[in-house]
């Protein structure tokens, strides 16, 4: 087996084994899910016709921005980066894997979801299930890139938590995921718009969901990638193998970039 | 020295305006175990993280068999083995995924004897964090030498561990050593050093103070070589009984203990005055001054300038 196969099953497993990694992964977004499920469904009983898309990108940012970040200031804190560094794992590697296990967790989670929602709380399913998976992957890709780049410019536990804080709530509470983004209006409008859940959202309702009024799925779709590909690309620019060492190759601020695209999509709108 | 593996020539690394090593040089022969000792803060991490390739060197060379480790990361791998002093290893990594995850790295088959040869044999499904201090310095070990590197770095190989885990660290080293290999050894253990290293350096506010084999070392100190003698009938007792050489001198247990600057004249004096007495040698001891003596003096003379 190669190593970065090898490098991979045993990413994976640690999501499973660590149970922090499991928490975030799979137990938090499950129970949210049972509970938005049962009260929002009582509440506000459109949510029922997003819930399967809503869900699964809740599932995405809790484990690519509560688990993957402090999982990876936590190997670099603890010199673990270096060993790696020593016996010729790639920077890449230690970037990449977390991403695509990451991807892999988020995926099993949905697909529970997306099985279970119809059945259990009466949940409109997907009517385009290659689109929801289409969308599921440039969204996950965009949010596992935000988690690994905070997980680059984060210099401790205590900062990683509040930077993952300040992408994950607004993007929960703003993002479309409890309510439509479209009701937001004003200042909260905006800042929506610089949210990438906005963009997931949007892209599941035009692609996946059959509901493409008012819908921009393909340009929400190329936002999204280009922010993922902005945030990976930063997130390797700005590794450092070591906090001992000042060999990072700009400053943490230039990671900020990552948002480009979305204040270039808020500008669109307007 | 032309079969020199590891070079370091006038190296020099700073970290803003601390200067960390000021332009150290020492060759380090193929197959010898190299000590570098020095109290906290002298360079030795700073050096030997150099030349894992860890850090840049900010002035001067450092060559691992024809490689810079600073600027030839790739070629440098295959070459060396590090046993970090910190864990350097997830805390949910497996004894045997350890193995294999860093051979397949190096591009070979997990190597399951070495696992069993630190003695982890029964624990190579456990976690890491699972494992004790010594245990997981053993798998670090095993890990530095899974690819048969030809150098091998060791930052406090045994600090911290038991007599047996020690004893067995030792016999690995010496396994290594018997088939070629170069090991740095950074150590605070003087014991360790001199036990094992063919030659050391001992590093001082980033100079080289003093650099030879453990016994050059301490036979160029000013360190006093102790001498206890006992006799039958006490004929040291006597107020006369002077021989040269001798510092100072003190009776204790039946025993009279000189300390001498010269052992060689002192300890023939000392044989011929019992002789001459008519008295008869019980026990003779000649205690020489030990590399932490001379460690100590080296590093005493060095706070005080």
């Amino acid at each position: 087996m190669n190593a970065f196969a090898y490098h991979f099953g045993f990413e994976f497993r640690v999501g499973i084994r660590n149970k922090a990694l499991m928490l975030m992964n799979y137990l938090f977004p499950l129970g949210c899910y049972l509970m938005f499920g049962a009260l929002m469904g009582s509440v506000n009983p459109p949510f029922l016709q997003t819930i399967a898309p809503a869900m699964s990108v809740f599932a995405v940012l809790s484990g690519a921005l509560l688990g993957m970040p402090d999982t990876l200031v936590s190997a670099r804190e603890a010199g673990i980066f270096r060993s790696y560094k020593i016996n010729g794992v790639p920077a890449l590697s230690i970037l990449v894997i977390p991403v695509l296990t990451n991807m892999l967790h988020a995926l099993v989670v949905t697909v529970i979801i997306v099985l279970t929602a119809p059945a259990v709380f009466d949940g409109v399913a997907p009517v385009n299930w290659i689109g929801f998976f289409l969308v599921f992957l440039v969204a996950a890709f965009a949010l596992a890139g935000i988690g690994s780049l905070i997980g680059v410019v984060s210099t401790s536990s205590r900062m990683t938590v509040l930077l993952s804080q300040l992408v994950f709530l607004p993007s929960m509470i703003l993002g479309g995921l409890m309510l439509p983004s479209s009701m937001l209006t004003g200042v909260l409008g905006k800042v929506a718009l610089i949210l990438p859940t906005t963009y997931a959202m949007d892209a599941f309702a035009g692609l996946a969901m059959g509901n493409s009024a008012g819908s921009h799925a393909w340009q929400s779709m190329g936002i999204l990638l280009a922010a993922g590909l902005m945030a990976f690309g930063l997130a390797l620019f700005l590794f450092s193998w070591d906090s001992r060492n000042s060999t990072r190759r700009g400053h943490p601020a230039l990671a900020l970039l990552a948002w480009l695209p979305y204040v270039i999509g808020l500008l669109l709108v307007l | 020295m032309s079969d020199a593996i590891i070079k370091v020539h006038d190296f020099r690394k700073v970290y803003g305006k601390v200067v960390a090593v000021e332009g150290i040089s020492f060759d380090v022969r193929r197959g010898e175990i190299f000590g570098l000792l020095g109290p906290n803060g002298a360079g030795k991490t700073s050096t030997l993280e150099s030349l894992e390739g860890l850090r840049r060197a900010d002035g001067g060379t450092l060559c691992i068999a024809g490689v810079d480790p600073g600027r030839q990361g790739r070629q440098l791998r295959p070459l060396i083995g590090v046993q970090l002093q910190t864990s350097g290893l997830p805390d949910s990594f497996r004894v045997d995924e350890a193995m294999r995850f860093f051979c397949a790295y190096h591009g070979l088959p997990p190597r399951d004897d070495l696992i069993e040869r630190v003695g982890l044999g029964e624990k190579r499904r456990a976690q890491y964090h699972e494992l004790s201090g010594g245990q997981q310095r053993r798998l670090a070990l095993a890990l530095a030498v899974a690819h048969n590197p030809p150098v091998v770095f060791l930052d406090e190989p045994t600090a911290g561990l038991d007599v047996a885990s020690r004893a067995m660290l030792h016999d690995l080293m010496r396994e290594l050593q018997a088939r070629g290999t170069t090991i740095l050894l950074a150590t605070h253990d003087m014991a360790e050093a001199s036990e094992m290293a063919s030659r050391v350096a001992i590093l001082l506010r980033g100079r080289i103070a003093a650099i030879g084999t453990p016994m050059e070392l301490t036979a160029t100190g000013a360190g006093l070589t102790k001498i206890s003698v006992s006799t039958e009938a006490g004929c040291l007792d006597s107020p006369g009984a002077t021989f040269p050489a001798v510092q100072q001198a003190l009776a204790k247990d039946n025993y009279h203990i000189y300390f001498s600057t010269d052992v060689g004249p002192t300890v023939s004096a000392l044989i011929a005055y019992i002789a001459a007495q008519g008295d008869t040698l019980v026990d003779l001891r000649v205690e020489r001054p030990t590399l932490e003596d001379r460690f100590l003096e080296i590093t005493t003379k060095g706070a005080a300038r």
